[in-house]
């Protein structure tokens, strides 16, 4: 009886400071949607309230028909941009690193060790340090200031931690399964499409969608290789509007809830992979 | 001898032709955008390249001047002062990851009390800052520390009665006097990130608890340990090896955190605020300096270098004595 009740006033001490936490955790979630809900005309609103008075949708009707208040670029034609490099740099990461994953996971050939220690050490580089010898040679090839510029940037970043990932999933695929195949008349080719990437289905649409979210949010680099605002994504939409001070805070939270809606909800559905992989790759150092 | 060996690497290297084609793709690839601009890298860190050799690619050869200039702070930047900006990062970076383990663990350790209510979904609400992602709240913590309408200053004031205003991100000066180097922007930057961090410690924290068997904690109770002896002399041990990659990793994040620093403070008030990824971006842009940016950037990258090793050593040290 006595040692229930101690249990159940730490329990009660327990709920306290979990719940603090837990406001603390989505105050600002709540903060940005009652933000977006309030009426266009204010700048900059002055009181706290959870549903402001005469809360509305106008900030999000007026950030999907005009985003930006300079230039005249529709709403779609940002989705467009950052749906194209986002699935471009997924599609090329994808490319890129499965046929090397493999050739890392089946074979044991001289340089195996190099050349994989090489794709980690390329990944310790913050990407600002290599901003400037990237800007100069995209500009160089002329294609710095496109979107396909953008593409390649982005992949080169993702494709390390895509062959990664795809290694470790291509290593518990059953080397017999292969063999059989080979003895039954495929050739490596064969076995590799018909065999191997079906079977690696979820781990490819895992690395696909990490791809995606990197090229979705990134900014600091868009922001640095583009300058036409046709050619600007939804994510230096986004970054702009910070940056003029006549933009009320509204249409700004509810850009953002737009913009980072998809994300969260990947990151929900795939954070069993996410937390997995990082604690892994943590561990194997 | 050397004939010999060279002929059989020659052979494993025929043997194994079918890997090098099915590498070739992205080897290719990261060579021209990865390998090829770090060495390009390394020779424009030698040259006085800017702006006007983007069209014309031909430099002058400046030997170190530009490695000289950096830690001389002679970069032509407002505030450009690189010993300061290394030692913020570093207290940025232990100041961060204290708290990220601290908080982590403590919620980890409230989380595995057995028989308490709620837990599946109090720790789906605890990772919901990890799942924004961090460019998003980096922009949304910066206007809630607007000093007139942002939220965090709404709040103090009604919690302490009368209007707080607090200069966040405007203010050069230290809030607290015996640390004169900590603008009251480096607190605003720290909540952010702290904010930003703990659910990936608490994560990882929890999945370490899981290993510790209960009966550990009841044995110790019948032997009459306190909590605190508990959590002291049990569970801290037991989940120190599990914690310690997580740790280092942090590590790196935090001292590479771009966006919080640049989208929340800027660096700014006066520079007090800089580290040196955001410092390396602003020497590129808008600074144009892409020879000093080079080197600035190489610079780094044995820094953290010299950080992974270390951090690596450390971690190989503790667990050999376990």
């Amino acid at each position: 009886m006595k040692r229930q009740t101690i249990e159940r006033l730490k329990h009660i001490y327990l709920h306290a400071y979990i719940i603090f936490w837990i406001l603390i955790a989505i105050f600002p979630v709540i903060w940005i949607v009652s933000m977006s809900l309030n009426p266009v005309n204010v700048l900059r609103p002055t009181t706290l309230q959870i549903i402001p008075k005469n809360a509305t949708l106008e900030a999000y009707k007026k950030v999907l028909t005009r985003p930006y208040e300079a230039y005249p670029v529709p709403f779609v034609k940002l989705l467009f941009n950052s749906l194209f490099v986002a699935g471009g740099t997924a599609l090329l990461s994808v490319a890129l690193a499965s046929t090397a994953a493999y050739a890392f996971s089946r074979f044991r050939f001289p340089g195996r060790e190099i050349g994989l220690l090489g794709f980690i050490v390329t990944q310790m580089l913050p990407a600002t340090a290599t901003l400037a010898p990237l800007f100069v040679i995209l500009t160089l090839l002329h294609i710095r200031n496109t979107l396909y510029g953008l593409i390649v940037a982005y992949a080169s970043g993702s494709v390390p931690f895509a062959i990664w990932n795809l290694k470790g999933y291509f290593d518990t695929v059953p080397k017999e399964l292969e063999e059989a195949a080979l003895v039954d008349g495929c050739d490596r080719h064969q076995a590799f499409t018909k065999i191997i990437l079906p079977l690696s289905i979820p781990a490819i649409a895992v690395t696909f969608l990490f791809g995606f979210m990197n090229g979705w949010m990134e900014w600091m680099l868009a922001w640095t290789f583009l300058t036409k605002p046709t050619n600007f994504t939804l994510a230096m939409t986004l970054y702009n509007m910070q940056g003029q001070w006549n933009t009320p805070w509204s249409q700004f939270a509810a850009f953002s809830i737009i913009i980072s809606l998809p994300v969260m909800v990947v990151w929900f559905l795939l954070q069993k992979y996410i937390i997995s992989g990082l604690t892994l790759g943590a561990v194997k150092g | 001898m050397t004939d010999k060996s060279d002929v059989k690497l020659w052979e494993q290297i025929r043997r194994h032709k079918l890997a090098y084609y099915y590498i070739l793709p992205s080897a290719i690839v990261m060579a021209l955008i990865t390998a090829f601009p770090i060495l390009y890298q390394v020779w424009m860190a030698f040259t006085n390249f800017n702006i006007s050799n983007l069209r014309n690619p031909h430099p002058q050869f400046v030997g170190f001047a530009n490695f000289i200039k950096i830690f001389t702070n002679q970069v032509p930047l407002e505030n450009f002062n690189f010993w300061r900006t290394f030692a913020f990062n570093v207290v940025w970076t232990f100041a961060n990851v204290f708290l990220h383990v601290a908080i982590g663990i403590s919620l980890a350790v409230a989380l595995n009390a057995p028989r308490l209510a709620l837990k599946k979904v109090y720790r789906t609400l605890l990772v919901i800052p990890w799942a924004v992602p961090s460019y998003i709240s980096a922009l949304i913590w910066k206007n809630m520390f607007d000093v007139d309408f942002g939220a965090v200053n709404q709040i103090l004031s009604s919690i302490l009665g009368h209007a707080a205003k607090i200069p966040w991100l405007t203010n050069p000066n230290a809030p607290i006097k015996i640390l004169p180097f900590l603008s009251y922007a480096f607190y605003a930057d720290l909540i952010t990130n702290v904010w930003l961090g703990f659910p990936f410690m608490m994560v990882v924290a929890t999945g370490a608890l899981q290993s510790i068997p209960q009966e550990i904690y009841e044995a110790a109770e019948i032997d009459g340990v306190n909590e605190r002896g508990k959590f002291f002399k049990i569970t801290l041990p037991l989940i120190r090896s599990a914690m310690l990659p997580a740790i280092m990793l942090g590590i790196v994040w935090t001292f590479n955190q771009f966006n919080v620093i640049y989208l929340v403070s800027g660096g700014g008030p006066l520079g007090t605020t800089e580290i040196l990824v955001t410092q390396a971006y602003k020497i590129v842009n808008p600074g144009g300096l892409y020879g000093i940016a080079s080197a600035f950037g190489l610079i780094v990258f044995f820094i953290l270098l010299g950080i992974t090793l270390i951090t690596n050593r450390v971690t190989r040290a503790t667990e050999s004595e376990i």
